[in-house]
């Protein structure tokens, strides 16, 4: 298992440098910079542009650049951006808290309700409840997120007055942020009613978000179940006189989650994504959003901290579902 | 995990706060909520580049001069009066008494605003030694772009209470220039507190001004809060508590107005407009824009540097179409290339008539009676002054194809368009732009004089017109403003006279404001400024 563990660790360094060129030259390659972004519909004359340039080093030979990046990014300094002028590190720690607690709400969302789904589905094959399911599921992906997001927001929003528009909470509570995540920041408080706000402003987000990881859920559940359930030994239980639920839950269920998991473990990097939509429309303060201006404004540094963070946590979680093939299937854990 | 620089709160009274669960009650304070529509780069005005920026930084900061609310009429700010020598040339301020400065918990001011502060303002911009010019940016955008490296000969301090500012050039528009957000006023007792602490960097993220509201706390991407300053000298603001919700999609901005989540929006999307307009609880405030969009014919290239081919396309485009098509609602017809709400407007100035037959006649008298082919640019990104370019080029398009130009629509990433049209490489091509400090020459000078037809310059008709510049230049260094708007009269007789653009509209600012704002009044520059505003 641990030697399993290093191998994989070791993968992600190489990996991790590949990410490193990709950002730093991909970006590069789209037209337009960052002062002439800057500089907007008045321009910029060209003498003022050239000692922009070299003041960011952006006259440097692009391999260069590349090295004084690495260099400093082997110091744990991920520059500052173009924009703002922070620190790329500093603003990635105040906006990620975000994102994950609407990654993990969104996945929590997802499993809740996908896992029991796929399962009816596989025990009801080809009647109408698994049709409804598979139907549904295939709606869920196929939903545009925008327009999802937009419609739930005009029903449970605006027309039922269920749920807040936008936002992480109502501007009326003023939490001070301790772990950035706001339900944790809340209870620390010890402010129920903020918590509460907090709370119902995540709901349609991690609806939205969660929608398509949903539907691929139920459907590879269904699909492993319905594999599962062929097998002998499920015979065989059944044969035992094995109460079905006893079937289901214990034998089927945890030989058919492993390719789940797997999926899992892929859609986190789907979700990331995702929410570059979902905190547009839902004004969640995550890097979705941070990323997709930091585009537009061509801000590199933003970029390349932000496209490597994440990729490195994106990794981080594969490397988690690995391991965690083990703890579900003992036929494979690692190392034996 | 240490706690974000971010979230780090900039005032006394979030230490009295940080326990509490909420604001006060609505019933005690008076909590106005504008739903912005993004975060501002930092709080450091003369590095911002945008509106965004600005408008969450006019809260915070105080000018020498300020803009009248919901004019372009320069009125006193932190300096109560002012003298300007007769040649133009020397500005004398008389700085307001018993200013107070905001405080946060690193820092409480020992005196009130003075001097030393707008040297401070001055300096950090312009003299590349100053131990703050490079501190969050050494890009100071707008203090160059207005032109005041060249401008100023010197800014001296006579007294604690006293400025003078020497100028190299007598120059109309300067009172407007430093009453624009670069020009917002810091703490040099702070600043030096800051370097002396080795966090220069605090003095832009941890603000400390002079202005109506002090800043509670700022998370990116989510919220800004303000409190209202009761030791401002104009007088504590009518509302407590000013928060900024972030929102940056306009239909979500949209049905938090709805739902009485937010109190003022901007930018609504057209397609809502008819049902904002139709909700009892919310008012549309309309104003034409300072803006212009513009097609501009490169002059300095082949047919157009005949005039006769420009004003035979100006007649050939059918402008009602576009706006009825494009605009909506929200734009009106453009004949002169600045504003009917800006002083100096000539009325008396006749739009070409749109007239395809006599068009075509005069395309034929130029030497054209087949046509030609021609490049039109749009621009690939929406702005404020042109809600489509593309579509406004595809009417364009099938308009002058019926006078035989065969027009061939380009567009390039947004950057790259600005730049490339800047440098002339097009024959034919949309700009626009929205006005900087309410002055005739932010428009005329800046869009249309000789100095900026060089390549790179803002002068996208590469036109150079002896008579206009001279008419616009001599503008700039009288000081007699009646004086001046003769001028620039005759000016937009000559611009229409030789056709270097086909003027296309003047988009109109809306903002939906719900019904229990008082006294929300819409800025020329597409501001939104809060004090001075109430809530029933």
């Amino acid at each position: 298992m641990l030697r399993f563990a290093l191998t994989r660790l070791t993968l992600i360094v190489p990996t991790l440098v590949g990410i490193t060129v990709l950002a730093f030259f991909l970006i590069r390659l789209v037209p337009g910079d960052p002062i002439e972004t800057m500089a907007g519909e008045r321009g910029i004359d060209p003498a003022r542009h050239e000692a922009l340039r070299k003041a960011y080093g952006f006259d440097r030979p692009l391999y260069v650049q590349y090295g004084v990046y690495l260099e400093r990014l082997l110091h744990g300094d991920l520059g500052r951006s173009i924009s703002t002028s922070e620190p790329v590190g500093s603003e990635f720690l105040t906006l990620f808290p975000a994102t994950v607690e609407l990654g993990v709400a969104a996945i929590l969302f997802a499993l809740l309700l996908g896992l029991p789904a796929g399962i009816v589905a596989a025990i009801r094959r080809n009647t109408i409840l698994d049709q409804g399911v598979m139907g549904i599921s295939l709606t869920g992906y196929s939903m545009p997120i925008f327009w999802w997001g937009l419609l739930l927001i005009l029903l449970f929003s605006v027309q039922l007055g269920w749920t807040p528009v936008s936002g992480r909470i109502s501007v009326q509570f003023f939490v001070e942020p301790v772990t950035g995540f706001l339900l944790v920041d809340t209870l620390l408080a010890g402010d129920r009613d903020a918590f509460r706000s907090a709370l119902s402003h995540l709901v349609l987000p991690a609806v939205v978000l969660g929608t398509v990881p949903l539907a691929v859920i139920a459907r590879m559940t269904r699909s492993a179940m319905l594999e599962v359930m062929g097998e002998d030994y499920i015979r065989t239980a059944r044969a035992k006189g094995l109460p079905p639920l006893r079937v289901v839950g214990l034998h089927a269920l945890r030989n058919a989650l492993i390719p789940v998991v797997t999926v899992i473990g892929l859609q986190v990097g789907i979700l990331f994504t995702g929410a570059i939509l979902t905190e547009t429309i839902f004004s969640w303060p995550g890097i979705g959003k941070w990323l997709i201006e930091a585009i537009g404004r061509r801000d590199y540094p933003v970029l390349q901290g932000g496209i490597l963070l994440i990729g490195a946590v994106v990794m981080a979680v594969n490397l988690g579902v690995d391991l965690a093939y083990g703890l579900i299937n003992p036929r494979i854990r690692h190392g034996r | 995990m240490t706690r974000p620089a971010r979230f780090r709160s900039a005032s006394l009274a979030v230490l009295a706060l940080a326990g509490a669960a909420a604001l006060a009650s609505p019933a005690a304070a008076k909590t106005l909520v504008y739903c912005s529509e993004g975060s501002p780069e930092n709080f450091y005005p003369a590095v911002n580049t945008t509106g965004t920026s600005f408008d969450a930084n006019s809260q915070i900061y105080g000018r020498l001069v300020d803009f009248e609310r919901g004019t372009t009429n320069v009125v006193p700010g932190l300096a109560e009066r002012w003298e300007i020598s007769d040649d133009g040339k020397t500005y004398l301020f008389h700085l307001r008494r018993g200013v107070k400065w905001h405080s946060n918990r690193a820092f409480k001011p020992s005196r009130d605003f003075n001097a030393d502060d707008v040297l401070f303002a001055v300096e950090r911009q312009w003299k590349e030694e100053h131990p703050f010019f490079k501190v969050t940016s050494s890009n100071h955008t707008y203090f160059n772009d207005m032109g005041m490296p060249k401008l100023l000969k010197s800014v001296e301090k006579v007294d604690d209470h006293t400025i003078r500012m020497t100028l190299n050039s007598a120059e109309a528009p300067f009172l407007s220039d430093f009453a624009m957000e670069y020009a917002g006023i810091q703490s040099k007792e702070y600043a030096d507190a800051m370097l002396k602490a080795g966090t220069p960097e605090k003095l832009d993220q941890e603000p400390i001004g002079t202005g109506p509201f002090y800043l509670v706390q700022y998370q990116k991407d989510a919220v800004i809060r303000y409190k209202a300053f009761p030791e401002f000298w104009g007088g504590k603001a009518k509302i407590d508590d000013l928060v900024f919700s972030i929102t940056p999609d306009a239909s979500v901005r949209w049905a938090k107005l709805q739902k009485g989540e937010c109190h003022v929006m901007p930018y609504p999307n057209p397609a809502d407009l008819d049902a904002i307009r139709k909700d009892a609880n919310v008012t549309v405030l309309e104003q034409p824009g300072l803006n212009i969009g513009y097609l501009a014919y490169n002059t300095q290239k082949k047919p157009f540097d005949d005039v006769r081919v420009r004003k035979a396309l100006n007649m050939a485009i059918d402008k009602k179409a576009i706006l009825d098509a494009v605009y909506l609602t929200t734009g009106i017809a453009a004949t002169n290339p600045i504003p009917p709400s800006m002083w100096s407007y000539n009325k008396e100035v006749k739009d070409d008539p749109f007239d395809p037959a006599a068009a075509k006649k005069m395309l034929a008298e130029a030497g054209f009676p087949n046509g030609f082919e021609t490049d039109l640019w749009a621009m690939p990104v929406q702005r404020p002054y042109n809600p489509n370019a593309r579509r406004i080029a595809e009417l364009m398009q099938a308009d002058l194809a019926k006078i035989g130009v065969k027009a061939e629509i380009k567009s390039f990433e947004w950057g790259e368009y600005r730049k490339r049209l800047q440098n002339g490489e097009h024959q034919t091509g949309m700009l626009g732009w929205t006005g900087d400090n309410g002055d005739p020459d932010n428009f005329l000078n800046t869009l249309l004089g000789c100095s900026a037809a060089q390549p790179g310059g803002g002068n996208t008709a590469k036109w150079c017109n002896k008579e206009f510049d001279d008419l616009v230049v001599k503008a700039k260094a009288v000081s007699d403003q009646g004086e001046r708007a003769k001028l620039y009269g005759q000016a937009q007789v000559v611009f229409k006279r030789e056709a270097p653009w086909f003027t296309i509209a003047h988009a109109v600012q809306l903002k939906p404001v719900r019904k229990e704002v008082v006294d929300f009044k819409l800025s020329p520059f597409g501001r939104h400024t809060f004090y001075g505003v109430d809530l029933k």
